[in-house]
C-alpha cells in the first residue's frame, strides 16, 4: 500500500489510503517547514535589531540607582536574549530538519541525564539573575533615607498631585480629612490651629535640588494612584490609609514627567505633573518665592 | 486479601446508568443535559460567544487608542467608556474564555473519555456548574446595560476604587455590583467543576490506567482542577467581602479618612492591600489555570504529529505539579510597588524565577519530542508549534518583571501588557486552537478544512507577534497601560506611531479569525465524515466512534496496557500502538 500512497504527490505518508477522511495534503511538506523557519528567523532578527537599536529605550537615568537598574536590565536582556535566540532557532531547526521525509521517527522516551543538567543550569541562571538584581532594589527600598534628606509629602487625589514642603520650621502640620477643601485653598486639610502647618507650602509640581537625597512621603486621599518618573526608574503606588516613604538622589537638572500608573478612574490618563530638578540656588529661590506667596495670601 | 477491584463502585454505577441510553427529549439531551460531552460543547460555545464579545471590545479600544478623535456611533469615545471596555475585555477573556474553554470545554468533553470512564463522577453537578457559569455570563454582560454602565476598575477591581460606589466613577455603581455578583457565581461554578474533575480523575479511571499512564492532557486538567479548587475559593471569599463593603457598610478594604470629591466616606479600619493579596492569591494561580491545559494539549499534539513518544513524560508530569505548587507562592510579584513590605519582594521574586525552571523543562521536552521525529504539519500541529514559540517569548519577558528592581521601571506599562498577552493569552488561545483542530473530528464527527486552518494559523501566528512585540517597546519607553488616550502627556503621544502600528496589526489579526469561525461552522455540517482515529493517535478517545456514543464506549470499556504516547515503537506493525492494545496484539 505504501508505495502507491507515496506515489500520490502531496499525500501524507503515515495515513491509510483506504479512507479519504484520513488523508490530508502535504502534511510533512517542505513549504510549511520553510515558512516556519523563516518566520522564526525573522522574529529573532527583528527582535535583536530593535533591542540593539534602542530607539525606544527610556531616556538616561538620573539617579545612581537608576543606572544600577539599567545595568541589571541589560544583563537580563543578554541572558534572556541568548535563551530566546537559541530556543526559537532550535525550534526552527527541528521543524526544518525533522519534517516528515518518509523515514521512521526515532523511538525514545527521553534522557534523564540531559533533563537533569538542563534543570540544574536553568535554575542557576534564573535564580542567579534574581540574586544579582536584588542589590538595586535593596539600596533604594531596604535602607532608610539619610536624616538630612529633603522631605516632601506627596498626596494624590482623583486626578491631581499635591506636593507639600514643611517650610522653614522643617515640620509638616497635622491634617484632617474633614478639613479637605480644594475650593477654599486647603486641598490637604491642614489643621489651621497647628503652628507647624502655617508655613507648609503646597504646590502642584515637584521641585527638588540636584545631588541631594530626596525623601517622598506618599499618601492618597481617595483611591490608589501612583507616582512614576521613568528617568528615576521608579514607581510607587499611593495607598489611602498608608504613608509610603521613598528616597532617591537625582544627579541631573531638568524637567521630567510624573504620571499615574495605577488605574484610578475616568481621569487616569490625564493625571500628570512634573518633577523639576534644579540647582541648589534655584531651589532656594523657589522656596523663598513660595514662602513669600504664602505670607501674602495669609495676610490678606 | 481480596482480589483487586477493577473499577470503583461509582464507575460501575455510572456504567449501568449510561448503558440505559441517553435521554431522548430535546431539552434533556441538548439543554439540561448531564452528559459531559454535551456540557463540554456548551462550555465551548459559551467561550466562543465570550471571545467574540471580548475581541470586539478590544477592537474598539485599539481604534480609540490609535485615533482618539475618531467618531464611532456618532461621537468620540469617553474615557469612562474606554475604561469600561478595558474592564470587560479583561474579565470576559480571563474568566469566560481562558478559564471556560480549555477546562470546562475540552476538559469536560475529553477527560472522562481519555481515562476510559462512561461519565463524570457527578453528572448533575456538572450540569449545575455549566448553568451557573451561563448565569454568571448573562450577569456580566448585563452590567453594560445598567445605569452608569460597566465598571471601570479593571479586571483586578482594586479597592477602594471598586468599593465606594458611583462616587469614584461611572460604572462603579450597579455595574460594579453586577460584576461582583457575576464573579461570585463564576467562582461557585468553577469550584463545583473542579470537585468533579478531581473526583473523576481519582476514582473513575479504567483498569490499567495508572496515574503515570494518563495522557498529559489529563494531568494538566487534573492539576488545573486542584488549582481552581484552592484559588477560586479565595476569590469567592474576597468577592463576598467586597460586596459587603459596597452594600452592607463593612470596611474590609477601606481605611478611615477617605475623601472622594470632597465627601468623607463613612468607612474605617480596612486595608486596600488586603484586596490585592486576596485577589492575586487567586489571580496568579489563575494564570496557570489558563495555561496548564494548553501545555497539556501542546505535549499531546507534538507527540502525535512528531510520531514520537513525549520526551521525558515523567519530567513533564513533575513540571506540571511543580508549577501547580509554585504557582501559589508568587502572587506578590504583582505587588512589588504596591506599598507591601519591600522585604517580601525577595521571596516573591525568587519564587517567580523558580517557576521559570519547570517552564524551561517543558520547553526543553517539547523540543526533545520534535528531535529526530517525523513532523507532520497539520493545523493542530502548527498551533502547537506556535504555542511553543509564543510561550518562550512571553515567558522570557517575565524574567524582567520578576525582578523588583527592573519591575520599578516596567510595572504598570505596556511591557506588562505585552508579556501577559503573549505568555498567557496568546499561548492559551493557541492551545485552544490546537485542541479545536485536533478534537473537532471527535466531537462533531466531521473534519475541519485543513487549508483554511493553515491560512488561519499563519495570520494568527504572525499577527500575534506583530501586535505584541512592538508593545514591549511602548512599555520600555515608559508607555503607561490603561490610559484612555495619550494626549495629555507629550512623551506618551510621541509613541503614537507604535500604537497605530499595533492597532493595524490587531485589526487584521482579529478579522482573520473570521476564517476560523467560517471553518468551524461550515465543517459542522459540510466537513468530511471523520473516522474513529483520523490522526492515527494512541489515547483512548480514538478507540471510540466519532462522535462517541452516550456511554462513550458503547458498552465495551477499555483496559489499558501501556503509556499514552507509544509512537514508532520498533517492531510494531503500525507507527502507533493504542493504549488499549494488549501485549499479544
Amino acid at each position: 500500500m505504501t508505495a502507491r500512497v507515496r506515489a500520490q504527490r502531496g499525500v501524507c505518508r503515515n495515513t491509510g489510503h483506504h479512507d479519504p477522511a484520513t488523508t490530508w495534503r502535504a502534511c510533512g511538506g517542505a513549504a510549511p517547514a520553510a515558512m516556519f523557519a523563516v518566520a522564526l528567523t525573522v522574529l529573532v532578527g527583528a527582535s535583536v535589531y530593535f533591542f540593539v537599536w534602542g530607539k525606544w529605550n527610556p531616556p538616561a537615568a538620573i539617579t545612581p540607582v537608576g543606572n544600577e537598574i539599567d545595568a541589571q536590565y541589560r544583563l537580563t536582556l543578554i541572558v534572556t536574549g541568548a535563551v530566546f535566540i537559541l530556543a526559537q532557532l532550535g525550534l526552527a531547526f527541528a521543524i526544518l530538519r525533522y519534517r516528515d521525509r518518509g523515514k521512521v521517527a526515532h523511538y525514545s522516551h527521553g534522557n534523564s541525564k540531559l533533563e537533569f543538567v538542563w534543570t540544574f543550569s536553568t535554575a542557576v541562571v534564573f535564580l542567579g539573575l534574581g540574586l544579582l538584581g536584588y542589590k538595586a532594589w535593596g539600596t533604594r527600598r531596604l535602607t532608610p533615607a539619610a536624616p538630612n534628606a529633603v522631605r516632601i509629602e506627596v498626596t494624590t487625589a482623583q486626578f491631581v498631585y499635591y506636593f507639600r514642603y514643611p517650610g522653614p520650621d522643617g515640620k509638616f502640620g497635622s491634617t484632617s480629612p474633614k478639613l479637605i477643601d480644594p475650593a477654599t485653598g486647603n486641598p490637604l486639610g491642614i489643621v489651621p490651629g497647628d503652628p507647624a502647618g502655617r508655613d507648609d507650602i503646597v504646590v502642584p509640581t515637584l521641585t527638588v535640588p540636584v545631588n541631594r537625597e530626596i525623601e517622598l512621603l506618599i499618601r492618597s486621599q481617595d483611591v490608589i494612584h501612583s507616582v512614576f518618573v521613568r528617568e528615576l526608574r521608579l514607581q510607587q503606588d499611593s495607598v489611602p490609609g498608608m504613608t509610603v516613604p521613598l528616597h532617591f538622589t537625582p544627579n541631573r537638572t531638568g524637567r521630567y514627567d510624573i504620571v499615574c500608573t495605577q488605574l484610578c478612574g475616568l481621569g487616569h490618563h490625564r493625571m500628570h505633573s512634573y518633577l523639576n530638578v534644579v540647582s541648589r540656588s534655584e531651589y532656594e529661590k523657589f522656596l523663598t518665592q513660595q514662602e513669600r506667596l504664602l505670607q501674602q495670601t495669609s495676610s490678606q | 486479601m481480596s482480589v483487586k477491584v477493577e473499577v470503583s463502585a461509582r464507575t460501575q454505577a455510572a456504567r449501568l446508568q449510561a448503558a440505559s441510553g441517553g435521554p431522548t427529549s430535546f431539552v434533556r439531551k441538548y439543554i439540561f443535559s448531564t452528559d459531559h460531552k454535551v456540557i463540554g460543547i456548551q462550555y465551548y460555545f459559551l467561550a466562543l460567544a465570550a471571545v467574540i464579545a471580548g475581541v470586539i471590545l478590544s477592537a474598539f479600544m485599539r481604534l480609540h487608542l490609535a485615533w482618539p478623535g475618531l467618531q464611532v456611533f456618532g461621537g468620540t469615545m469617553k474615557p469612562e467608556t474606554y475604561e469600561a471596555l478595558l474592564t470587560m475585555h479583561g474579565t470576559l477573556m480571563v474568566f469566560f474564555v481562558l478559564t471556560v474553554a480549555p477546562q470546562g470545554g475540552f476538559g469536560n468533553y475529553l477527560l472522562p473519555i481519555q481515562i476510559g470512564a462512561p461519565e463524570m463522577a457527578f453528572p448533575r453537578l456538572n450540569m449545575l456548574s455549566f448553568w451557573i457559569t451561563f448565569l454568571a455570563f448573562a450577569c456580566m454582560i448585563s452590567a453594560f446595560f445598567v445605569p452608569g454602565g460597566a465598571p471601570l476598575s479593571g479586571w483586578t477591581a482594586y479597592a477602594p476604587l471598586s468599593s465606594l460606589g458611583q462616587v469614584t466613577g461611572p460604572g462603579e455603581g450597579l455595574g460594579q455590583t453586577m460584576w461582583l455578583v457575576s464573579i461570585g457565581l463564576f467562582c461557585v461554578a468553577t469550584l463545583l467543576g473542579a470537585l468533579n474533575f478531581i473526583s473523576t480523575t481519582i476514582d473513575m479511571r479504567a483498569p490499567g490506567m495508572t496515574l503515570l499512564r494518563m495522557p498529559l492532557t489529563v494531568w494538566a486538567w487534573f492539576v488545573t482542577a486542584i488549582l481552581s479548587l484552592l484559588s477560586f475559593a479565595v476569590l469567592l471569599a474576597a468577592a463576598i467581602m467586597l460586596l459587603l463593603d459596597r452594600l452592607a457598610g463593612t470596611s474590609f478594604f477601606v481605611p478611615a479618612g477617605i475623601v472622594v470629591s470632597g465627601k468623607l466616606q463613612a468607612h474605617s479600619g480596612g486595608s486596600p492591600l488586603l484586596w490585592q493579596h486576596l485577589f492575586w492569591f487567586f489571580g496568579h494561580p489563575e494564570v496557570y489555570i489558563t495555561i496548564l491545559p494548553a501545555m497539556g494539549v501542546t505535549s499531546h499534539v507534538l507527540s502525535i504529529f512528531s510520531r514520537k513518544p513525549v520526551f521525558g513524560y515523567r519530567a513533564m508530569v513533575s513540571a506540571t505539579c511543580a508549577i501547580g505548587v509554585l504557582g501559589f507562592l508568587l502572587w506578590g510579584h504583582h505587588m512589588f510597588v504596591s506599598g507591601m513590605s519591600p522585604y517580601s519582594a525577595f521571596a516573591f521574586s525568587m519564587a517567580t524565577l523558580a517557576i521559570g525552571v519547570p517552564s524551561a523543562i517543558k520547553t526543553f521536552n517539547w523540543l526533545g519530542t520534535l528531535w529526530r521525529g517525523k513532523i507532520q504539519f497539520t493545523t493542530a500541529m502548527l498551533f502547537a508549534l506556535g504555542f511553543v514559540s509564543v510561550f518562550v517569548t512571553g515567558g522570557l519577558s517575565g524574567l524582567f518583571l520578576a525582578q523588583p528592581a527592573v519591575d520599578s521601571l516596567l510595572h504598570g506599562t505596556y511591557y506588562v501588557v505585552a508579556h501577559f498577552h503573549l505568555v498567557m493569552s496568546m499561548a492559551a488561545i493557541f492551545g485552544i486552537f490546537a485542541a479545536t483542530y485536533l478534537w473537532f473530528p471527535k466531537m462533531f464527527g466531521r473534519m475541519m478544512n485543513e487549508t483554511l486552518g493553515k491560512v488561519h494559523f499563519w495570520f494568527t501566528f504572525v499577527g500575534a507577534y506583530l501586535i505584541f512585540v512592538p508593545m514591549h517597546f511602548v512599555g520600555l519607553a515608559g508607555g503607561v497601560r490603561r490610559y484612555a488616550d495619550f494626549t495629555a502627556v507629550p512623551y506618551l503621544w510621541s509613541l503614537q506611531p507604535l500604537q497605530r502600528f499595533i492597532t493595524w496589526a490587531a485589526l487584521v489579526t482579529a478579522s482573520a479569525q473570521l476564517l476560523f469561525f467560517w471553518n468551524l461552522f461550515r465543517s459542522l455540517r459540510h466537513g468530511e465524515k471523520a473516522v474513529r482515529n483520523p490522526w492515527r493517535a494512541t489515547t483512548l478517545e480514538w478507540i471510540t466512534s466519532s462522535p462517541p456514543p452516550h456511554d462513550n464506549f458503547a458498552g465495551e470499556y477499555p483496559r489499558v496496557y501501556r503509556g499514552p504516547y507509544e509512537f514508532s515503537v520498533p517492531g510494531a506493525s503500525e507507527d502507533f500502538v493504542m493504549q488499549s492494545e494488549g501485549d499479544n496484539v
